[in-house]
């Protein structure tokens, strides 16, 4: 499993609580990083419009263009989750467009920055999910959050109340985003960690490696 | 629903956990991972590490105490104390840190906050300000002055000027000592507490005073604070945090469950 490392800050306690969720972790700071690798996950904290030019400037903005347009398993946190939308709202960045909608200003909001810990509420299951109770407390740390719009309703696969409610975890496909800090959240949080890592591994086992060679071997080991 | 944070504070020095008296007097009080591991498995929602070392190569055992506890710990770590300029921040926050929390250095140097919010993020920038009253309580409109090392420096600045000028700078989160209760277990000093949640839109985190899980209770409720920090009714096992966040509870407060939540 791939950490990107574009010089964003927190990727050491999100490496070390994938190494305790089972995962193999290694950090991608080169395109070449994305390598033999079964997932990415994509952490940030701050802002978008620094993370994103630090992304074009460690070349890693295109790979991850194209591992997200394959269909393979990425985790995006935080940041990373925001990163995947159109554009951000906080300082006018163009980010990835993987997803479609911007990120906005928490609405209604009594207190921001938004830190501490706070129930995610699903609106369907998802194995990312699994074994977690609903309404379960996850850490928050930020202001802004992603809104699809309401075409895009199907993405939103859980939702938190901090004055309005806002989209605090998404999923379509080997895709998935969620605003909290899962690195962070203790026991749920690593729960959460582990089923990614399972993911992964089940969509590795029916990869072949590297890139899309079909090159005959055995599955990756998870993460 | 935002839940009320609940914060042990572990003072460290030498690599170890210690508790004295105006940084005298230490006694050695266990490893701090270890007691960090045993806080957030008694639902500690935070934990807080202040660096009292004064040793010439103090910063770089707690660099690896900080490493040492996020291996372990999964909840979010806080370092504060000597934290100077955004190398050294960085240094910290490489170690596994999520925030660090300034004190003198923001008062010496204001425009440290901003670097370091603009490198790192405001949500990792928190400014902790110390404070006294100005005059005793037949004069509660004088307010509050900022003091600095441990209290022993007064600095002219009003605290709750200094407040919104720190949250202006960047700060995402302040942490708020009242001095005058520092210590004495005569409760949060919760007028002061009020008097900055009203001012600054971030988040303030109480400290200074606590004795018993009332206290904590009146800093949230009395005080709008969104966190409460405490160091030794924690230690001297006087109360756990789980006596602390059922008060909580039973007095409306929304608190996370403390159990299920080993870091």
């Amino acid at each position: 499993m791939a950490v990107v490392d574009y010089g964003a800050g927190n990727l050491v306690s999100i490496a070390q609580a994938l190494t305790a969720a089972g995962a193999q972790v290694v950090l991608a700071r080169r395109p070449e990083g994305f390598a033999g690798v079964d997932a990415v996950v994509v952490p940030g904290v701050g802002a978008a419009g620094p993370a994103m030019a630090r992304l074009r400037r460690h070349r890693l903005d295109v790979p991850l263009l194209a591992w997200t347009a394959a269909g393979r398993p990425l985790l995006g946190i935080c940041l990373g989750l925001q990163l995947l939308f159109e554009g951000s709202d906080e300082d006018g960045a163009a980010t990835l467009g993987v997803l479609p909608g911007r990120t906005v200003r928490l609405a209604d909001a009594p207190r921001l920055p938004h830190i501490g810990w706070n129930q995610v509420e699903r609106r369907r299951a998802h194995p990312l999910f699994a074994g977690i109770g609903q309404g379960a407390d996850f850490y928050f740390v930020h202001s802004f959050a992603a809104a699809p719009p309401p075409e895009a309703d199907g993405l939103v696969l859980a939702e938190t109340a901090h004055g309005g409610r806002f989209v605090s975890a998404v999923a379509r496909g080997a895709l998935a985003g969620v605003q909290f800090h899962p690195e962070r959240s203790g026991r749920d949080g690593l729960r959460l960690l582990a089923n990614f890592v399972a993911l992964a591994g089940a969509a590795g086992a029916g990869h072949t490696g590297a890139g899309d060679q079909a090159e005959p071997g055995p599955p990756m080991a998870a993460g | 629903m935002l839940r009320v944070r609940i914060i042990p504070c572990l003072d460290v020095a030498r690599g170890r956990v210690v508790k004295g008296t105006r940084f005298v007097d230490l006694t050695d009080e266990g490893d701090p991972p270890e007691l960090a591991e045993r806080y957030a498995a008694e639902g500690a929602d935070e934990i807080v590490f202040l660096d009292i070392d004064a040793a010439p190569d103090g910063r770089a055992t707690l660099l690896d105490v900080v490493q040492r506890t996020a291996r372990r710990v999964f909840v979010p770590l806080t370092v504060g104390g000597g934290v100077r300029s955004v190398a050294e921040m960085r240094d910290v926050l490489r170690a596994g840190a999520d925030k660090v929390s300034f004190n003198t250095a923001a008062v010496r140097e204001p425009d440290l906050i901003r670097r370091c919010a603009r490198r790192f993020g405001s949500q990792a920038v928190v400014v902790a300000i110390d404070a006294r009253r100005r005059a005793g309580p037949a004069d509660p409109g004088a307010g509050w002055e900022v003091v600095v090392k441990g209290g022993r420096e007064p600095t002219g600045l009003d605290a709750i000027a200094w407040a919104a000028r720190a949250v202006g700078a960047g700060a995402g989160e302040l942490l708020v000592t009242s001095i005058d209760r520092d210590g004495t277990g005569e409760g949060f000093d919760t007028l002061l507490l009020r008097a900055i949640s009203d001012r600054v839109p971030v988040p303030v985190i109480a400290s200074g005073g606590a004795a018993g899980p009332g206290d904590f209770v009146a800093a949230v409720r009395d005080g709008g604070a969104s966190a409460v920090l405490a160091a030794s009714i924690f230690h001297r096992r006087r109360h756990a945090i789980g006596d602390v966040k059922a008060a909580m509870a039973a007095a409306g407060i929304p608190v996370r469950a403390a159990a299920g939540s080993v870091g």
